[in-house]
């Protein structure tokens, strides 16, 4: 069963069958998967949605695999959170957060997009499974692979979080730390996957990786009741999240499963590495690449793939875009996890600190429902806490030792 | 010895199948103009009708992306290597 005709350009339309091949040879523009979109409106239904299992392969007609998904079938269906503490605090009556923090098996959504690659690479004859990370993507193709039995080789930038290293390393994945950023490690890839006929997810096999996004948009609406949110705001690094996210409520629209007004699209980056931010906020089509400098790691690409088209999506969907500063990235971590008992990485501080300041500019009404995506968990970024959070309070294994310290409590939990 | 430019695979009709080629001159300008003299038809797939190179390619020297240099002016001299790569790869 497959609804793939094959692949197509983005930019001049003209068709090839599928293979791990990302780049038009003919204009260069991003090849994206051609459906068989007739017999996709037959069969999908809101009920046959909802007899699926509970993860994304619920949506699995919308997904580009010819045959059944070799691995991760547990990816996805995260909770939507009513945030009604932090809400409160905003003054938003309708605050949902997306949580994929808690995505399975690696916390965060690339859980998704590499459960679809990963077996398309099986399907496409591949055999060793590669990546260019700021770290999440790292945890995720290491962990499908090890459950595929497949050797994987990662490149991150060196500098990465400890825990995205561990987490890396634990499935067995070979890991190449190069010097450099993640602009650096996305370009030695390219020429990489070039040369070796290795599956790298987010290059040679990017067209059907980042359909895997879609099923967060997917799952919001399902979740919402079938309805669409009138805001989202998305977290921005190469910006193929956002640009998918807004191609799953136009592809539920056309299919019939959802009506009324597409959300707009708000993207959301690091002041110190905001290439699609400020490309929306100053009116730009010209990206300008940066070199980043954030503790949003996870985010600092400089040099966006999906740079114009996330800038696009935003316009066209009348969204807008924010910036948010390292200190305001930590603060708002904190607010989450004190409000809401939500631990995000340093990716969800950037997303709800953008999304504050586009309630206080009056592009997100206070009345209107919004989602915030959370797309990774904070346990894997602590580094930006360190001297953040209170010490434990190291005391001796009696009555009296506890209890001679609550008394200077109050001033503690207030703090 | 002159300059090592690396061709990626949309582009190897234009090279006859090479992966690695070579071409001369001062700056990236020339350099474009050297690989045109050698294989006729390379600069319309590198650069658009103003000149500029177009927006889904990225041209690196020696690993710097020549945005942070001098895009088409940057300098280059022999033993440099050049990397052509399709701007749409990576990230999320």
């Amino acid at each position: 069963m497959t609804h793939v005709r094959g692949l197509v350009c983005r930019e001049c339309g003209r068709g090839v069958p599928q293979s791990p091949i990302h780049v038009c040879e003919h204009c260069f523009g991003p090849l994206e998967v051609d459906y068989d979109y007739a017999a996709i409106r037959a069969v999908l239904s809101r009920d046959r949605i909802a007899a699926g299992p509970p993860s994304i392969w619920r949506y699995r007609e919308l997904l580009p695999l010819d045959d059944a998904p070799l691995v991760g079938r547990h990816v996805g269906m995260t909770p939507l959170v009513h945030a009604r503490n932090l809400g409160e605090a905003w003054g938003l009556r309708q605050l949902y957060l997306k949580n994929d923090a808690v995505c399975h098996p690696t916390w965060s959504f690339k859980d998704r997009v590499v459960s679809v690659a990963v077996s398309k690479a099986r399907e496409l004859g591949l055999e060793t499974i590669a990546c260019a990370s700021t770290g999440n993507l790292a945890n995720s193709v290491a962990a499908h692979a090890a459950e595929a039995g497949l050797p994987a080789y990662v490149f991150i930038p060196v500098g990465l979080e400890a825990g995205k290293v561990l987490g890396t390393l634990v499935y067995g994945a070979v890991v190449f730390a190069v010097e450099g950023t993640y602009d650096d490690v996305n370009r030695l890839c390219s020429e990489l996957a070039d040369r070796h006929p290795w599956a790298f997810v987010n290059v040679n096999l990017r067209p059907y990786y980042a359909e895997g996004s879609k099923t967060v948009g997917y799952e919001i609406a399902e979740q919402l009741g079938w309805r669409v949110p009138a805001h989202v705001v998305v977290p921005c690094a190469g910006g193929s999240l956002l640009t998918k996210i807004r191609k799953a409520f136009a592809e539920l629209t056309d299919l019939g499963l959802v009506e009324g007004r597409p959300p707009r699209m708000h993207a959301a980056q690091a002041e110190g590495c905001g290439p699609i931010v400020t490309m929306v906020r100053e009116g730009s089509d010209v990206l300008v690449p940066v070199r980043p400098r954030t503790i949003a790691k996870s985010l600092a690409i400089g040099n966006p793939a999906d740079g114009y088209y996330a800038t696009q999506a935003v316009r066209e969907s009348g969204g807008w875009a924010a910036h948010a500063t390292d200190e305001e990235i930590v603060e708002t971590m904190e607010l989450l996890a004190r409000t809401e008992g939500i631990f995000a990485e340093t990716a969800g501080g950037v997303t709800l600190a953008a999304t504050r300041k586009l309630v206080a500019e009056g592009r997100i009404g206070r009345d209107e429902p919004v989602v915030v995506c959370i797309t990774g968990s904070g346990l894997k970024t602590v580094e930006a806490l360190e001297n953040r959070v209170a010490e434990p309070l190291r005391v001796g294994a009696s009555l009296s030792a506890v209890e001679s310290l609550l008394p200077d409590l109050q001033s503690i939990t207030t703090r | 010895m002159p300059v090592l430019v690396r061709i990626p695979t949309p582009l190897r009709r234009h090279t006859g199948g090479a992966g690695e080629v070579y071409a001369k001159g001062k700056d990236l300008g020339e350099l474009v103009d050297d690989l045109d003299r050698q294989y006729p038809g390379l600069r319309d797939r590198l650069c658009d009708e103003t000149g500029d190179f177009r927006k889904f390619i990225n041209i690196y020297v020696n690993q710097e992306d020549v945005r942070f240099l001098d895009g088409r002016g940057s300098q280059v001299k022999d033993g440099d290597e050049v990397s052509i790569v399709p701007a749409i790869a990576g990230g999320g």
